[in-house]
């Protein structure tokens, strides 16, 4: 019986030690193989979402909406599928796109958006007209505290160097509050939280958007009286995206970057919901059993 | 000179900027719009300093051999032909013109297969340790230890179908019970609790911090007098 | 030769002849990201040269492209082409026009100043820039924290505790405005550490903890939540732009 216990106490002390190289394999397991029989799933959408997609909904034509694309590559997985659905919605709603950065890495990102979401699917969407990339600016909440009272006075040019007073659509804006709609696609600082601090309180121009699910929790405080909606993380795309097609149905068949992660997540969540619970399993076992060795031992 | 002045400057600024939120007419309301565009600037010299240190920094180690000074030369290739890259717009289709970061230019090629799975990857590995540390170190020890791997469960089922699967045979009065419902409340509710408190505790603390800071109680970022 | 050295030649072999064939079949753009990120990942059998080599390439790039952004992102247009607008004609000719203004030496100097950290002996002069640099920040701050973080959120806050619609008493949202009502309250005494947690000021303050583990559990799901998000998006690109089995 002693041999016993030592054996399979040893075996809890090994499993509780066990190689994270293993758990690792699991965890890619987890991931790559819904990837590979491509799966898809639809999200219901959360009242959050869903108050940022009614407020978007219910834009009028020509409306003035800013998109600030203040995210990363390391952000990306999260942040595009949302951006390029916001994009493909107000595109259809008819609004005006105003697109800029406060993250470097923003503007290659805007691109993206631009080239694989709006010029193939909105033909009729002129560049100057409808639609307009003014590129990236340094200054973080400066640049934002700035932008609200003069915004020509940082953006003298597009990103392409033309003058902002030959293009168009930039005609009436001379601040923040000529925006009927701030949408931020934040991935850290600057993010939603500095739009909301240095934009949409003081200016009064409504302000959503999009982070990732790190900082989605932290943001639920300014909602609904300072951020009409949110969408976290590649729940909240998948969201956005089921919505959409909702409201769409001409999206039905096309595909989703969002909804494509979905099933992928999932299947993580449970592995890493498995290692939580057999791990404390573990912990438990482990620490009755030394305190059955303790009592044991006291009695000898 | 070494520290009155920067006390002085750091009074000056941070007044002017309070001033202009309650008085947004000149001169305070002008001069605080000149400050932020100054800032916005000089920020962009905070990168022409952290390239310059990092210039001076992987030399100094190729000079003295220390260990592993060979990707030291790893560092400043790349730097330099990333920098080319994007001073001199290499091969953007625009001419120099044009946008730095066009599509078909060697910075944007760059950007795209050097510098973004770099950045991806290294975040990217972050979910090989969050599952290692979930299994080794995520404990029910005490009570509010089991109070958050509860609220973390909750949320890791409810943000997923299999939450819905679970329980969706709870139905009527007892709808709510479903885990992507208790989800949701517990992200409306009791989070927007605990975050709001925090918001409000650091809202406090940033304020009293730029009081100090602007009447030169906090002197800690001008550093040793050695300096 | 030793066995590791040995392991290591093969390794790399096995790497540059991998390398050459996935440019041939794939193309030499896409080959070069999918080997970065599988250096990365290397990482996580152990730390190794490859690793070593993408960290450092990393570094380096980075910095450049921060510099390259912020130089024709900001300084161009909005310092050299204020400052004297004729100068930055040739790449940006739609500014060449425009009026000088004589007042952006101001930050050009104070840019200058900054740069001034890299000398050994003039070190000190950076911290005037550093001093505008912390005092605008400290400004900034100061208001609009104590506007919309402080009191914006006491206001969203002080809501009706009772519910009631056209068709009755809602009890849902009685209980959840209760909960946050007191959430907050019982959160923001916990972090009073002026007064000792004992008696009812304790009760609350154990509430207060309470209310904070549900928040921090919210918040690691989550943080599980975006880490696995990344993952996903770099397996993506790996087997499906890299080796085409996703379709």
């Amino acid at each position: 019986m002693a041999n016993n216990e030592v054996q399979n106490q040893s075996l809890i002390e090994k499993l509780q030690l066990i190689d994270r190289r293993i758990i690792f394999v699991f965890i890619a397991c987890a991931v790559v193989i819904p990837l590979l029989v491509g799966a898809t799933m639809e999200e219901e959408t959360t009242p959050i979402v869903q108050a940022f997609f009614d407020y978007v909904e219910n834009l009028p034509e020509d409306s003035r909406v800013l998109l600030s694309f203040d995210y990363g590559p390391t952000t990306a997985p999260e942040i595009q599928p949302m951006a390029d659905a916001i994009v493909r919605h107000c595109a259809e709603r008819k609004c005006k796109l105003y697109m800029m950065a406060v993250w470097a890495t923003g503007h290659n990102l805007t691109g993206e958006t631009i080239v694989n979401v709006l010029n193939p699917e909105f033909p009729d969407y002129k560049y100057g007209e409808e639609y307009v990339n003014l590129g990236y600016k340094a200054g973080n909440q400066g640049l934002i505290r700035l932008l609200l009272v003069d915004f020509k006075r940082m953006y003298s040019t597009d990103a392409a160097g033309t003058a902002i007073d030959s293009i168009p659509m930039m005609e009436n804006i001379n601040n923040l509050k000529n925006f009927d709609l701030i949408v931020s696609f934040g991935g850290g600082f600057p993010g939603i939280k500095e739009w909301v601090l240095y934009a949409g309180d003081p200016g009064n121009v409504p302000v959503g958007g999009g982070c990732t699910a790190v900082s989605a929790p932290l943001l639920y405080p300014y909602y609904p009286n300072q951020l009409i909606g949110l969408l976290g993380g590649a729940k909240g795309a998948a969201e956005y995206e089921n919505a959409l097609i909702t409201a769409y149905p001409q999206y039905e068949n096309k595909r989703m970057a969002g909804m494509s992660l979905m099933v992928s997540q999932t299947v993580s969540h449970m592995v890493i919901i498995f290692f939580i619970i057999f791990g404390n399993v573990l912990y438990f076992l482990h620490r009755s059993k030394q305190k059955a060795n303790g009592i044991e031992g006291g009695q000898s | 000179m070494k520290r009155t002045v920067p006390l002085a400057i750091t009074f000056i600024v941070g007044t002017v900027l309070v001033l202009a939120d309650f008085i947004p007419h000149k001169p305070f309301g002008n001069l605080g719009d000149d400050f932020s565009l100054y800032f916005d600037i000089i920020a962009v010299f905070a990168f022409l300093l952290g390239g310059g240190n990092l210039i001076r920094v992987h030399l100094t180690k190729i000079n003295r051999k220390r260990p592993d000074w060979q990707f030291s030369i790893v560092t400043l290739v790349g730097f330099v032909v990333m920098l080319a890259a994007g001073i001199f717009k290499i091969s953007n289709p625009e001419g120099i013109q044009g946008d730095v970061a066009a599509i078909g230019s060697l910075f944007n090629d760059l950007y795209m297969y050097i510098f973004t799975p770099l950045q991806a990857s290294m975040f990217a590995l972050l979910a090989f340790f969050v599952g290692s540390a979930s299994y080794r170190a995520f404990r029910a020890k005490n009570i509010e230890a089991t109070i958050l791997l509860i609220a973390a469960f909750i949320i890791l089922l409810g943000r997923t179908p299999f939450g819905l699967w679970l329980t969706e045979g709870l139905t009527g009065d007892l709808a709510f019970l479903q885990i992507p419902n208790l989800a949701n409340w517990v992200m409306d509710v009791p989070n927007l609790a605990g975050q709001r408190a925090i918001m409000i505790g650091i809202a406090l603390g940033v304020i009293s911090m730029s009081l100090r800071v602007i009447l030169g109680v906090e002197r800690t970022y001008l550093g040793q007098d050695s300096d | 030769m030793s066995k590791t050295k040995m392991t290591a030649w093969v390794v790399f072999a096995f790497v540059i002849i991998a390398f050459a064939v996935s440019v041939a079949l794939k193309g030499a753009l896409v080959t070069v990201g999918a080997f970065l990120t599988l250096f990365i990942f290397s990482f996580l059998y152990k730390d190794n040269p490859y690793y070593k080599f993408a960290e450092h390439l990393f570094v380096g790039v980075s910095a450049a492209y921060w510099m390259c952004m912020g130089f024709w992102g900001t300084m161009v247009p909005n310092l050299f082409g204020k400052l004297y607008p004729p100068m930055v004609g040739g790449v940006l000719p739609a500014l060449k026009d425009n009026p000088a203004e004589p007042f952006m030496i101001i930050p050009l100097i104070l840019g200058i100043l900054l740069l001034m950290r890299l000398a050994p002996n003039a070190g000190w002069i950076s911290r005037w820039a550093l001093a505008f640099i912390v005092g605008t920040t400290a400004g900034l701050n100061l208001v609009r924290y104590l506007r919309s973080d402080f009191i914006q959120q006491i206001n969203n806050t002080t809501f009706s505790l009772y519910i009631s619609s056209a068709a009755g008493f809602d009890f849902g949202q009685t209980m959840s405005n209760i909960v946050i009502f007191i959430g907050v309250l019982c959160g923001l005494i916990y972090f009073f550490f002026s007064k000792e947690h004992k008696g009812a000021f304790g009760a609350g303050a154990r509430v207060g903890i309470i209310v904070l583990m549900v928040t921090f559990g919210a918040s690691f799901g989550y943080t599980v939540m975006a880490r696995i998000s990344l993952l996903v998006g770099r397996m993506q690109f790996l087997f499906g732009d890299w080796l085409g089995m996703i379709k």
